[in-house]
C-alpha cells in the first residue's frame, strides 16, 4: 500500500491488502450476503429512526431483562454462523473421497472446524446460558436487578466484542487452524505464525473478561439479593443451578485467561512455556486448558438442567420430585467437575493409576446426573403432563441425553477411550450431550420464558415443526458418526480414502439439512408469533400455570420487576401464593430507586475490539492508543455521579393499577 | 407404523451395517480385542440402567399425559425416601462394578506395560523377543525404524503375526497420535518425548493406520498400511526393504523431515547410527545440543553462567523458519517476511491447487518457495 516498507509496517503492522481474501469465492459470496443483510438492517434502523431508541433503551441499558434478551439474540445470530460452518464441513466430508478433494482445501477446512467449535461454545452456548440466567434469576429471587447493573452491561458488550473479533477474521486475514482449544506446539508461533491464532486468543480473552465478571455479578446477586424468607433451600432450582454455574465460571475462567496469556507470551515475546525446546512443556497446556475446559462443560449443562427442572414441574402440574437431592446432586457435580479433566487426554501416556483415577471420578459424576434424570422422571410420575413445546424439548432431552451420557461414561473407561478417542464416536458423544442437553434446554427455556419477556406466547405449530426437525435431524446427523467412530474414522479429516465410508457421511449431511429445516422453522416461529402477537397475547403474566416468582409479575414485567419485594414462605413461592389466595397490593406504593443507563460499557467494549485488532495485526500504535483510551474511559466513568434515579410513585401506581384492572377484566 | 419401521427402515440399516467394516468391533490384534470386549462389557453394564430409564420416560410421558383422565394425579407428592435410596444406589452399584472393571483393565491394558499373552489362552513363549519399532510422526508422514534389522520405512509398517511388538513413539514437530485400529488403541506421539505401545497382531492382513490427533494441513493424508505377515513373509518384506531401499543418512532424514503431504511408502536399507535417539532428543540437525546432554548438565548441577552459550544450540527450529523454508499459509511479518496465503495466485506448489490426489505421486512433495 505504501512504498516505504518501514512506514507501512509502522502504520499497518503486518496488515496488507493481500490479507483480504478476494480470491476465495466462498468468502466473497458470504461477504456479499453479510454486506447486503447488514446494509438492509442499517437502512431499516435509519428509516424508522431506531438509532436513538436503540442507544437509549438497549445499548446503554443496565436492565437485566434487556441484557438477557440481547445475550440470547447474540447467541441465535452466532448459531447461524456456527451452523453454516457445520453445513460446510458436512458437505466437504460427504464428497471428499478418493480422487475428489471436495471444495474446501485443508487451509480453509481447518479454519472452519476451528471456528465452528469456538463459536458454538463461546458465542452460542455461553451467551445462551448467560442470557437465560440474566433474565430469569433476578425475577425468580424477587430482585429488581442484578447486584452490579453497570457491570452486567459491560460484561455483555465485552462478550459481543469477542464475537465481533472472531467475525472480523472471516473477512480480514484468516482464523486459527489450530482447533478450538489451540493446542501447542501447533498453535505456537513456529507452527502457526499467521494471525489466525491471535484472532482466537484476543477474541476469547476479551469475551472471557465479560464472562468472568458476569459470573461474579450473578453470584453476588443470588447470595445477597434474595427476597426475604427465601432461604437457600427455598431457592428455585434454576437459581441453584445458576449459582453453581457461576461459581464454576468464577473459578474456571481465570484459568483460561491465564493459560491463554501464557500462550500469548510465547507467541508475542518469545517465552517458552509451551514450546518444544528450551524447557517448554506442551503437555502443561493440555492440563491447564482442560482444568478450565471440563468445568466449562458443566457451566453449560447445569443451567439447562435447571430449565428442565422448572419445565417438568410446571407442565406436569406437580412440585419437583426430590428437590433436596436435586440440590445436592448439583453441588456434587459442581465439585466433581474439577476432578476429571485428565479424561480428555488419557492417550497422552499418563500412568495406569492416574488414568484410572480420572476415569473413575468421571463415572462418579454420572451418579448425581442419573439421580437428576430419575427426579425428572418421578416428577412426571402421577402428574398431568401438558405437551407444550417446552415439555417436548424436555422429553426429547431425557432420552437423548441418557444416550449421550452412556457413551460418555464409556469414553471414561481409559482402555475403551484408547480405541475411541479423537474418533467420530467422540464427536457424536459430545454433540449428543451438548445439542441434546444444552441446546435443547435453551430451546425449552426460550419457549418457556418468551411470553414472560415479550407478553405473547410463541406459535406452537412452528415450535413443534422445529422440535421434530431438530430431534430427528439430530439423530440422523449424529448416529452415523457413532458408526464411523467404530470404523476407526478420526475427527478433523478433510479427505478420506475409503469410499465405503461415504454413505454414512451423506446420511449425516442429510441430518444436518433436517436440522437446517428445524432452524428455519424456528425463524418462522418467531416471525409468525410476532405477526400473530395479539392472538397469542398473555395478559395474565402466568400463561403456563407457573410455580416460581417470575410468573407473579406482568408479561413483560415492569422495569422495576416487583412493586413490593415479595415475602417467601415456601419453595415454589408463586404456587404457594396462589394456593393461599394471594391478593395484589392496591396502595402504599412508593418511588422506586433504579440504576441509570450508561454508555461506558459499550464504549470500552468497542475500544477493546480496536485494541484486539491492533494486537492481532501488530499495529502497535493502535493497540497502545486504545488501551490507554479504555483505562481513561474506565477512570472517567468513576467520576460519573449521575448513576441512579427514582421511578416516581405516580408511575408505579399507574403501572400497577393498569395491571390490576387487566387482571380484573379477566376474572 | 411399526410394520413400516420393520419393513422399510430396518433392513437397509442392517445392510449398511453389515456392509461396512466396524474395525473397532472386529479387531485382529489381542490388545484391540480386549479393548473391544471392554467396550461391550461397559456398554452392557450401563444398558442395565439406560434402557429402563428411556422406557420409563416414554411410558410416563404417555401414561400421565393431560388427556388421560384415568391416570392418578398427585400434585403434592414430591418425596419418597425409599425411591430416593433406589435412585442413588442403582447408579452407584453400576458405577462400583464399572469402576472395578476400569481399575483392573486400565492397569492390564496400560500401553507402557509389556504384553502378558499373545491371545486368550496363549502365553508368550519363553524365547520370544519383541519386535522393536521406533515410530516418528513427521509433518505429515510416519517414519518407522527397525533397529533389529537396520531398516526404516515411511508410511508402511509390517510385523509378523503372533510376535509381541514394542513401539517407541516420538514426533518431530507437533503432537500427533499413532493409531492402528485393528491392532491396539492409540497413543500420542510428542516431540522431545517418548511414549510406548505394546501390541501383537494375530491375523494376517493389511490394516489401516492413521494419525488420530490433528496436526496441521497434511493431517488427513497422514495414513499408512500396516501389514500383518507370516514370519517368512515378514523376512521377505525386510529383504525387499534392503533391496529396494536407499540410505537414511542424517541429511536424508533432514530432507524427509520437511513438511510434505500424501507421501507414498518408501524404504531405507540402512539407518544412520543413533538417528532415532537424536530425533527424540531434538538434535538430529548438525550443531544442536541433545536434550539428554542438557539434562545431564543440569543433573550435575548446571553449567553456571556459561550455559547461556548453549542457548543457540538448544533452539529447535523444526519448521526451518530461520532458513525461510516455512510452510504454506504462513504469514510471519514479525520476522520481516512478506505475508503469504495458501490460495494466492503465485503459489503453484500447494497440492490443493491440483486436481489429482497427491497420494499418487511417487516422489516426496516438499514445499519449496
Amino acid at each position: 500500500m505504501l512504498s516505504d516498507p518501514d512506514l507501512q509496517k509502522l502504520i499497518f503492522g503486518r496488515f496488507s491488502l493481500e490479507d483480504i481474501p478476494f480470491h476465495e469465492p466462498i468468502l466473497q459470496v458470504t461477504f456479499a450476503g453479510v454486506a447486503v443483510v447488514g446494509l438492509a438492517v442499517l437502512g431499516v434502523i435509519t428509516y424508522y429512526r431506531f438509532w436513538g431508541p436503540m442507544w437509549r433503551d438497549w445499548i446503554t441499558s443496565v436492565d437485566h431483562k434487556k441484557i438477557g434478551i440481547m445475550y440470547i439474540i447474540l447467541a441465535m445470530v452466532m448459531l447461524l454462523r456456527g451452523f453454516a460452518d457445520a453445513l460446510l464441513m458436512r458437505a466437504q466430508q460427504s464428497m471428499a473421497f478418493g480422487e475428489n478433494q471436495g471444495f474446501l482445501p485443508p487451509h480453509h477446512y481447518d479454519q472452519i472446524f476451528s471456528a465452528h467449535g469456538v463459536i458454538m461454545i463461546f458465542f452460542v452456548a455461553m451467551p445462551f446460558v448467560t442470557g437465560m440466567m440474566n433474565y430469569v434469576v433476578p425475577l425468580q429471587i424477587g430482585a429488581r436487578d442484578v447486584a452490579f447493573p453497570f457491570l452486567n452491561n459491560f460484561s455483555f458488550w465485552m462478550t459481543v466484542s469477542g464475537a465481533i473479533t472472531i467475525m472480523i477474521s472471516l473477512f480480514v486475514g484468516e482464523f486459527s487452524r489450530a482447533t478450538w482449544l489451540a493446542y501447542p506446539p501447533l498453535s505456537g508461533s513456529d507452527m502457526s505464525p499467521g494471525v489466525g491464532v491471535d484472532y482466537y486468543i484476543w477474541g476469547l480473552q476479551v469475551a472471557g473478561i465479560g464472562t468472568t465478571l458476569s459470573g461474579i455479578n450473578l453470584i453476588a446477586t443470588i447470595v445477597k439479593m434474595r427476597a426475604p424468607g427465601m432461604t437457600m433451600m427455598k431457592l428455585p432450582i434454576f437459581v441453584w443451578t445458576s449459582l453453581c454455574t457461576n461459581v464454576l465460571i468464577t473459578a474456571a475462567f481465570p484459568i483460561l485467561t491465564a493459560v491463554l496469556a501464557l500462550l500469548t507470551l510465547d507467541r508475542y515475546v518469545g517465552t517458552h512455556f509451551f514450546t518444544n525446546d528450551l524447557g517448554g512443556n506442551p503437555m502443561m497446556y493440555f492440563n491447564l486448558i482442560w482444568i478450565w475446559g471440563h468445568p466449562e462443560v458443566y457451566i453449560l449443562i447445569l443451567p439447562a438442567f435447571g430449565i428442565f427442572s422448572e419445565v417438568t414441574s410446571t407442565f406436569s402440574g406437580k412440585r419437583l420430585f426430590g428437590y433436596v437431592s436435586m440440590v445436592y446432586a448439583t453441588v456434587v457435580i459442581t465439585i466433581l467437575s474439577y476432578l476429571v479433566w485428565l479424561h480428555h487426554f488419557f492417550t497422552m501416556g499418563s500412568g495406569a493409576s492416574v488414568n484410572s483415577f480420572f476415569g473413575i471420578t468421571t463415572m462418579i459424576i454420572s451418579i448425581p446426573t442419573g439421580a437428576k434424570i430419575f427426579n425428572w422422571l418421578f416428577t412426571m410420575f402421577r402428574g398431568r403432563i401438558r405437551f407444550e413445546v417446552p415439555m417436548l424439548w424436555t422429553i426429547s432431552f431425557m432420552v437423548t441425553f441418557t444416550i449421550g451420557g452412556m457413551t460418555g461414561v464409556l469414553l471414561a473407561v481409559p482402555p475403551a477411550d484408547f480405541v475411541l478417542h479423537n474418533s467420530l464416536f467422540l464427536i457424536a458423544h459430545f454433540h449428543n450431550v451438548i445439542i441434546g442437553g444444552v441446546l435443547f434446554g435453551m430451546f425449552a427455556g426460550v419457549n418457556y420464558w418468551f411470553p414472560k419477556a415479550f407478553g405473547f406466547k410463541l406459535d406452537p405449530f412452528w415450535g413443534k415443526v422445529s422440535f421434530w426437525f431438530w430431534t430427528i435431524g439430530f439423530y440422523v446427523a449424529f448416529m452415523p458418526l457413532y458408526v464411523l467412530g467404530l470404523m476407526g474414522v478420526t475427527r478433523r479429516a478433510q479427505h478420506f480414502d475409503d469410499p465405503s465410508l461415504q454413505i454414512w457421511f451423506v446420511l449425516a449431511a442429510f441430518g444436518a439439512v433436517l436440522i437446517a429445516v428445524g432452524i428455519g422453522a424456528m425463524i418462522m416461529q418467531f416471525t409468525v408469533s410476532i405477526r400473530n402477537r395479539e392472538a397469542l397475547r398473555d395478559t395474565t403474566g402466568d400463561p403456563w400455570g407457573g410455580r416460581t416468582l417470575e410468573w407473579s409479575t406482568s408479561s413483560p414485567p415492569p422495569d422495576y420487576n416487583f412493586a413490593f419485594t415479595p415475602r417467601i414462605h415456601d419453595l415454589d413461592a408463586w404456587s404457594d401464593m396462589k394456593q393461599r389466595g394471594y391478593e395484589r397490593p392496591r396502595e402504599g406504593f412508593r418511588a422506586i430507586h433504579m440504576p441509570r443507563n450508561t454508555g461506558t460499557g459499550a464504549v470500552i467494549a468497542g475500544l477493546s475490539v480496536a485494541f484486539s485488532f491492533g494486537m492481532i495485526w501488530y499495529i502497535w500504535w493502535l493497540a497502545a492508543l486504545t488501551f490507554v483510551a479504555m483505562i481513561a474511559a474506565a477512570i472517567f466513568h468513576t467520576f460519573n455521579y449521575n448513576r441512579d434515579f427514582d421511578i416516581p410513585a405516580d408511575t408505579v401506581v399507574r403501572t400497577e393499577s393498569e395491571r390490576n384492572s387487566m387482571l380484573a377484566a379477566q376474572a | 407404523m411399526r410394520t413400516l419401521l420393520q419393513g422399510l427402515v430396518l433392513p437397509p440399516l442392517f445392510m449398511l451395517l453389515s456392509g461396512c467394516n466396524l474395525v473397532v468391533m472386529h479387531p485382529s490384534g489381542d490388545v484391540a480385542l480386549q479393548q473391544r470386549n471392554l467396550v461391550l462389557a461397559s456398554t452392557g453394564l450401563m444398558l442395565l440402567i439406560i434402557v429402563p430409564v428411556i422406557a420409563l420416560t416414554l411410558w410416563f410421558a404417555w401414561r400421565y399425559r393431560a388427556a388421560n383422565e384415568t391416570a392418578t394425579y398427585k400434585p403434592d407428592w414430591y418425596h419418597s425416601t425409599a425411591l430416593e435410596v433406589v435412585i442413588w444406589t442403582a447408579p452407584l452399584m453400576i458405577i462400583i462394578a464399572l469402576g472395578a472393571l476400569t481399575w483392573i483393565s486400565t492397569h492390564t491394558l496400560d500401553p507402557f506395560r509389556p504384553l502378558g499373552r499373545l491371545a486368550a489362552g496363549r502365553p508368550i513363549p519363553a524365547d520370544a523377543k519383541p519386535l522393536v519399532v521406533e515410530v516418528v510422526a513427521l509433518d505429515w508422514k510416519w517414519m518407522f525404524v527397525y533397529p533389529e534389522y537396520g531398516i526404516a520405512t515411511v508410511n508402511e509398517l509390517a510385523a509378523p503375526v503372533d510376535r509381541p511388538i514394542t513401539f517407541k513413539i516420538t514426533a518431530s514437530s507437533v503432537m500427533n497420535a499413532f493409531y492402528v485400529p485393528a491392532l491396539a488403541g492409540m497413543i500420542y506421539a510428542m516431540p522431545g518425548m517418548e511414549t510406548k505401545l505394546h501390541a501383537v497382531i494375530n491375523k494376517e492382513g493389511v490394516y489401516d493406520g492413521l494419525a488420530s490427533h490433528y496436526s496441521g494441513s497434511g493431517f488427513s493424508r497422514m495414513t499408512f498400511k500396516f501389514h500383518g505377515l507370516k514370519p517368512d513373509g515378514f523376512d521377505a518384506w525386510v529383504a525387499k526393504a534392503k533391496e529396494q531401499g536407499t540410505d537414511l543418512s542424517r541429511e536424508a532424514y533432514l530432507a524427509l523431515e520437511k513438511p510434505s503431504e500424501g507421501v507414498a511408502p518408501r524404504f531405507y536399507r540402512s539407518v544412520a547410527d543413533g538417528l532415532y535417539t537424536a530425533i527424540l532428543n531434538m538434535c538430529a540437525m548438525p550443531g544442536k545440543m541433545c536434550m539428554s546432554e542438557m539434562m545431564h548438565i543440569d543433573a550435575s548441577g548446571g553449567a553456571g553462567k556459561e550455559s547461556h552459550e548453549n542457548r543457540e544450540r538448544l533452539q529447535y527450529d523444526n519448521r526451518r523458519l530461520e532458513q525461510g523454508d516455512e510452510p504454506n499459509g504462513a504469514t510471519a511479518p514479525a520476522a520481516g517476511r512478506a505475508p503469504r496465503s495458501e490460495g494466492s495466485p503465485n503459489d503453484q506448489g500447494s497440492p490443493e491447487n491440483k486436481k489429482a490426489p497427491p497420494t499418487k505421486s511417487d516422489d516426496l512433495q516438499i514445499h519449496h518457495h
